[in-house]
């Protein structure tokens, strides 16, 4: 089956890895992620000012972009993109009037009509595949691998986008459950990694990180799997700064669920890309017998 | 600590403008403190986020604008969604910061943002965040 895709910037630039490893697990599941032969910044940050129409123009530009390719659902990655997309569909759908304002701002695109839906790649597997027939496709299962599944805001939150219930969500768990891991109790799951603060406030991210990665450490992780470019350079990259800071700190590989997702698949190492894992999870995936 | 609370002060104009931006009606907040409890930044705040809402219903906007809180929320939501009373405090923080924003008083300064986004290898959606969320 084909769907709409759309990237983002982040996903073209520091997170390569991320895109190239979902675009290979997803063929494995007979998924091909068609990438919008146009599209723009979704904006990052959902305007949350009622009378801020101007921020919106950017995710229902780039939804306008998924209806004239004619189609009906567009997939996303980068948690950010998807909270952002998914609010602002969202919004047009409860205000009409709202939507007119856009329409008539872009007067020279085709109108949007809200009738079409933004799913993250997670729930698009769930919806389309199944995780009983994910756990068939498996051919080099996780065993031994305890996962620590970190959701952060914006996959959760707020309500009218959350993948899963916000407190006591499964969806991720159940994902890597299926590919044969083991997932651990993490009650961080839906912390908030300190986001965009890593420019700026670093000292307030490495507070973060040396909390989240430590709590899984005493859980029993052996790494941490998420789904966000933001939380993985704060989560992952940060770990340096947090390794300066305290150096009694103990790190831990930081992957893409898509990354795990591929090897269990049996799809191409190249495509996980662990280059721009800054904690290289190759040798702990030796060590468990997941990679030869 | 002995508080004066000037009649003219509630209602004044820049706490309208705050509730007309987030949408929001600030006397719905019965001060549970869930909103503190839950929020990951609170460690890090001067004034805890129930605090805000509580400066902002007696009038004391001056102290809200002039925390460090409303730029250190980053908009997680956890507080509106563990809300008994459903206070969207996430949107009452970026209507404190929008009224500042609009007065042009930027948070940080642009030259100095770029130039560290590009000391070190960033991801975009924290350049194009921080740009959103704290300048003008």
């Amino acid at each position: 089956m084909e769907v709409s895709y759309f990237p983002g910037c982040t996903l073209k630039q520091t997170a390569k890895n991320f895109e190239t490893s979902a675009i290979s697990s997803s063929k494995l599941l007979g998924i091909e992620l068609k990438e919008l032969s146009r599209w723009n910044c979704c904006g990052t940050v959902y305007s949350l000012a009622t009378d801020d129409s101007m921020h919106h123009l950017a995710p229902i530009r780039n939804l306008i972009r998924v209806q004239e390719e004619g189609s009906k659902e567009v997939v996303t990655l980068c948690s950010m993109c998807y909270n952002t997309l998914k609010q602002a569909n969202e919004l047009v759908r409860a205000e009409p009037d709202r939507l007119q304002k856009l329409n008539d701002f872009m007067y020279l695109e085709e109108d949007y009509k809200p009738d079409l839906e933004v799913y993250h790649l997670v729930t698009y597997i769930k919806d389309n595949v199944g995780y009983e027939k994910l756990k068939d496709k498996v051919t080099n299962p996780l065993s031994g691998l305890k996962v620590a599944v970190y959701y952060g805001c914006l996959l959760l939150r707020p309500d009218s986008i959350k993948l899963d219930d916000r407190e006591n969500p499964r969806i991720m768990e159940d994902m890597m459950e299926a590919l044969g891991a083991e997932v651990i109790d993490f009650p961080y799951h839906n912390e908030c990694c300190g986001s965009y603060h890593t420019l700026g406030k670093r000292d307030l991210v490495i507070e973060r990180t040396n909390k989240i990665i430590s709590e899984a450490k005493l859980d029993g992780a052996d790494v941490l799997v998420l789904s966000c470019p933001e939380c993985d350079f704060n989560l992952d990259h940060r770990q340096k700064n947090t390794l300066e800071k305290y150096p009694s700190f103990e790190t831990m590989p930081v992957l893409y669920f898509t990354q795990l997702m591929n090897i269990a698949l049996g799809g191409d190492l190249a495509d996980c890309g662990f280059e721009l894992n800054y904690i290289d999870p190759i040798p702990l995936l030796k060590d468990k017998g997941i990679l030869k | 600590m002995k508080i004066n609370i000037k009649n003219e002060e509630i209602r004044s104009e820049r706490v309208l403008r705050i509730e007309e931006i987030a949408g929001e009606n600030i006397f719905k907040c019965y001060q549970c403190g869930k909103c503190s409890a839950g929020c990951p930044s609170a460690d890090q705040m001067d004034l805890l986020p129930n605090q805000v809402v509580r400066n902002l219903q007696i009038g004391k906007v001056d102290a809200v604008l002039n925390s460090k809180s409303i730029w250190i929320c980053a908009s997680c939501f956890m507080c509106w969604t563990r809300c008994p009373r459903g206070v969207n405090l996430t949107a009452l923080f970026e209507a404190c910061r929008q009224v500042k924003l609009r007065e042009n008083i930027d948070e940080v300064g642009l030259k100095q943002t770029i130039q560290e986004a590009e000391e070190m290898d960033i991801p975009q959606i924290a350049v194009i965040s921080v740009l959103r969320k704290l300048t003008s």
